[in-house]
């Protein structure tokens, strides 16, 4: 009897074409998908853009950028970059350095002090001599921390002479003559460097907030200028990027009732009445965005009571997010109805649809750890431009004014999607 | 919106169709229609499934555009604001929501023809009288028996109390009480002076709710009437002897070919000019070797017209 019922479940499914492609292509693009982001080709893996402001200019801090510069994984920022390749804009300061930060366009920035060149190097983590200021935006939680890394690294295998010049200046400190008092003094060194070893393997590095970097032979401050404040910094990111993809889910299945209507005739009906189609398509889009917009309520109210999101410190930007997100979300779920024929080709076709854009454009998975190809290619999703525009609002404390091209490009989606949805819903006028 | 505007003109007729087309493809639904409906009147589509009577109900509300001809609704082309303001549809499907209540389904089509306020209510309250749903008025859709969905689906096709209403099947899968009641809803419409275009398959439905009736096979309207002048046009003072037998099928319908007649459902029909040739028919049925088991005489019906007409039953 079980032969019997494989039977005719596999017939039912080879006649579900959409649920038959779904049990296999699904499958294949998430794959490729996460493959390409994790898995892909060493040159495939993200650069890390670093802005460098050398304010010593010495001879010392050259070598360092340029052993910097030679790190495969680092992309070396001194000067902006210009729009127009003859011109070349004026390096960076430490102020514009942090602005840029601040802004988004790296995630790391590193300013070499005036004296670094002349006692570069420590051994004994001295708190008076001139320390490198490591900028961070703490949304990425992997860049600074790579950078702080590869910063000891290139001070160790980019100035070898300053190491051993200043290894000699340790030995004749702490070793000439090796009196009574140099023994002591030696003594007291090492002891220093054990208390030192024992505290750094009981609290490790600090991630945030004003610390300098014990850890190391160069001297880091690191500082975190995006975040600083924040009480839990990922949660404003995960808001958006899951109430994106959530808000692409109800709003296809809401406008599915389009097809359920002209299931059972009641669109026939409608349109019999004085409701036109562009009316009624109007209707069901404002209803969309409408609830689009209560779901991201609900979802930052409650990131805000539980998770203490600053929600009420930004309200006008998360309502001119929120608006222009719903209303691109409500037009592709026009769209999505419109195109389809039932509701299980609207399922089917959704779910494809909304989990590739989701994985694209960083519902996911954060965009600025996916190759630079994939972060392009995020940007021909809702999500990607919604992401960055509540980031730009929670995150980075962005005016409103600064959001114009998230709102440009979110607006336009929703008019196009609209338009082309309404193009394709001339099907159901009249036969 | 605006409130709903009346028929564009009184001086026109409800309905004014010319030399009306619809192809689908090879297929064509509706072949060269002309058709008059004159004020308060109620005009049976009669033919069976396929005819094309929901093709041109759809060509009327103007959810179909013709290949060739013309509608007009009390003088506006179909489809406009005034044809739509002036006709009410019931579609044969079920265009309800079914989440919502019978009076939030009442006060959405009533808000979609431009219906509000003092105006909505009242149109909401009738409609509910009407099809004996007050009791139900706050039930859900889904959870009503299908008489009473039937019920509501007309209901909601006159919330805005058009001059004319199209009717296609309404009483598809309905129980006989439930029709009767459905027929009194229609009756009471029509009394209080709605035209009314009712498609069917039923004969009787026709018969008892129609001024008269258009016969419509093969996208065609073969016959138009009364019923009695479709009757007369078809049979003038004929009768119709209806005879069953207990012998074989194959004897039976060999000698009923033979007498010209037909055999439908094992029952032998026989159009006479006077009853007095039953006596004649039977003694030669006899003559046959065919055992009679019983024999009556009948006026026909349009079902008999139908039959006359196309040489097949209503219900093919």
């Amino acid at each position: 009897m079980i032969l019997p019922i494989i039977r005719t479940a596999l017939v039912s499914l080879r006649r579900d074409r959409a649920a038959l492609a779904l049990s296999f292509i699904l499958p294949i693009t998430f794959f490729s998908i996460f493959a390409v982001i994790f898995g892909g080709r060493r040159d495939t893996i993200p650069k890390i853009t670093v802005i460098v402001v050398d304010e010593d200019k010495s001879h010392t801090s050259q070598r360092l950028v340029k052993g910097l510069e030679r790190e495969g994984s680092l992309v070396i920022r001194t000067r902006p970059a210009s729009k127009n390749k003859n011109v070349q804009l004026p390096e960076f300061t430490a102020a514009t350095a942090e602005a840029a930060v601040k802004a988004g366009d790296a995630p790391v920035a590193l300013i070499l002090p005036r004296g670094f060149g002349e006692n570069p190097i420590s051994f004994r983590g001295d708190q008076d001599r001139p320390t490198i200021q490591l900028l961070s935006d703490s949304s990425d939680i992997v860049a600074w921390q790579m950078v702080s890394g590869l910063l000891q690294k290139v001070a160790m295998t980019s100035m070898p002479d300053v190491m051993a010049e200043q290894g000699s200046k340790y030995a004749d400190q702490f070793v000439g003559g090796l009196t009574t008092e140099q023994r002591k003094r030696m003594d007291v060194g090492l002891e220093q460097l054990r208390r030192r070893e024992n505290a750094e393997t009981g609290t490790g590095e600090n991630a945030g907030g004003d610390a300098p970097s014990t850890g190391g032979i160069i001297a880091v401050k690191t500082r975190a200028v995006v975040g600083e404040n924040k009480d839990n910094p990922m949660v404003s990111f995960y808001a958006a990027a899951i109430g994106v993809m959530f808000l692409l889910f109800t709003a296809s299945g809401a406008s599915g009732s389009l097809l359920d209507e002209a299931e059972s005739g009641t669109l026939e009906r409608v349109l019999s009445s004085r409701v036109t189609m562009t009316t009624l398509l109007a209707g069901k889009l404002v209803f969309n965005t409408l609830l689009a917009f209560s779901q991201l309520v609900v979802m930052f109210v409650w990131a805000w009571a539980v998770f203490k999101l600053d929600f009420l410190d930004h309200i006008p930007g998360f309502v001119v997010m929120g608006v222009c997100t719903s209303l691109a979300v409500g037009a592709f779920g026009m769209l999505l109805a419109s195109i389809c024929r039932t509701r299980a080709q609207l399922g089917a076709l959704s779910t494809l649809v909304i989990l590739i854009m989701s994985s694209v454009g960083g519902s996911m998975f954060p965009r600025f750890l996916m190759p630079e190809a994939m972060q392009k290619a995020g940007l021909l999703t809702i999500n990607a431009w919604a992401i960055d525009g509540f980031t730009k609002v929670f995150w980075r404390d962005e005016p409103v004014s600064h959001l114009w091209p998230q709102v440009s490009v979110l607006l336009g989606i929703g008019v196009v999607l609209f338009a082309i949805a309404r193009r394709i819903a001339h099907r159901w006028e009249s036969v | 919106m605006s409130a709903p505007t009346g028929p564009t003109s009184p001086s026109f007729l409800p309905l004014q169709i010319e030399a009306l087309v619809k192809r689908f493809g090879q297929v064509t639904a509706v072949n060269d229609i002309t058709l008059e409906l004159r004020g308060g009147e109620c005009l049976g589509l009669l033919g069976p499934n396929g005819a094309g009577k929901s093709t041109l109900i759809r060509s009327i509300v103007g959810r179909v555009v013709p290949d060739a001809g013309r509608v007009a609704v009390f003088g506006s082309p179909a489809n406009s604001v005034a044809a739509r303001a002036a006709l009410g549809w019931v579609p044969q499907e079920l265009a309800l929501y079914p989440r919502l209540t019978c009076k939030e389904n009442l006060e959405s089509f009533g808000r979609y023809h431009g219906l509000a306020g003092t105006g909505l209510r009242e149109a909401v309250a009738w409609c509910l009288d009407w099809a004996s749903l007050k009791d139900r008025a706050t039930e859900l859709t889904k959870n009503l028996s299908g008489g009473m969905r039937r019920r509501l689906n007309m209901a909601a096709g006159i919330i805005h109390r058009p001059k004319l209403v199209l009717m296609d099947e309404p009483t598809v899968g309905v129980d006989p009480q439930s029709r009767n009641r459905i027929f009194e809803m229609i009756e009471k419409l029509h009394a209080e002076g709605t035209a009314i275009i009712y498609t069917t398959h039923y004969m009787e439905e026709a018969e008892r709710l129609c001024d008269r009736v258009a016969i419509v096979d093969h996208g065609r309207i073969i016959a138009l009437g009364t019923n009695q002048e479709l009757v007369e046009n078809a049979f003038a003072s004929r009768s119709q002897v209806l005879a069953r037998f207990s012998s074989s099928v194959g004897v039976v319908s060999a000698w009923v070919e033979h007498r010209g007649g037909r055999l439908v459902d094992s029952t032998a029909e026989f159009t006479v000019e006077r009853p007095t040739e039953i006596a004649s028919l039977l003694d030669d049925a006899t003559r046959a070797g065919l055992e009679v088991v019983d024999v009556s005489l009948r006026r026909p019906n349009l079902e008999s017209v139908f039959l006359h007409l196309t040489g097949r039953e209503l219900r093919d």
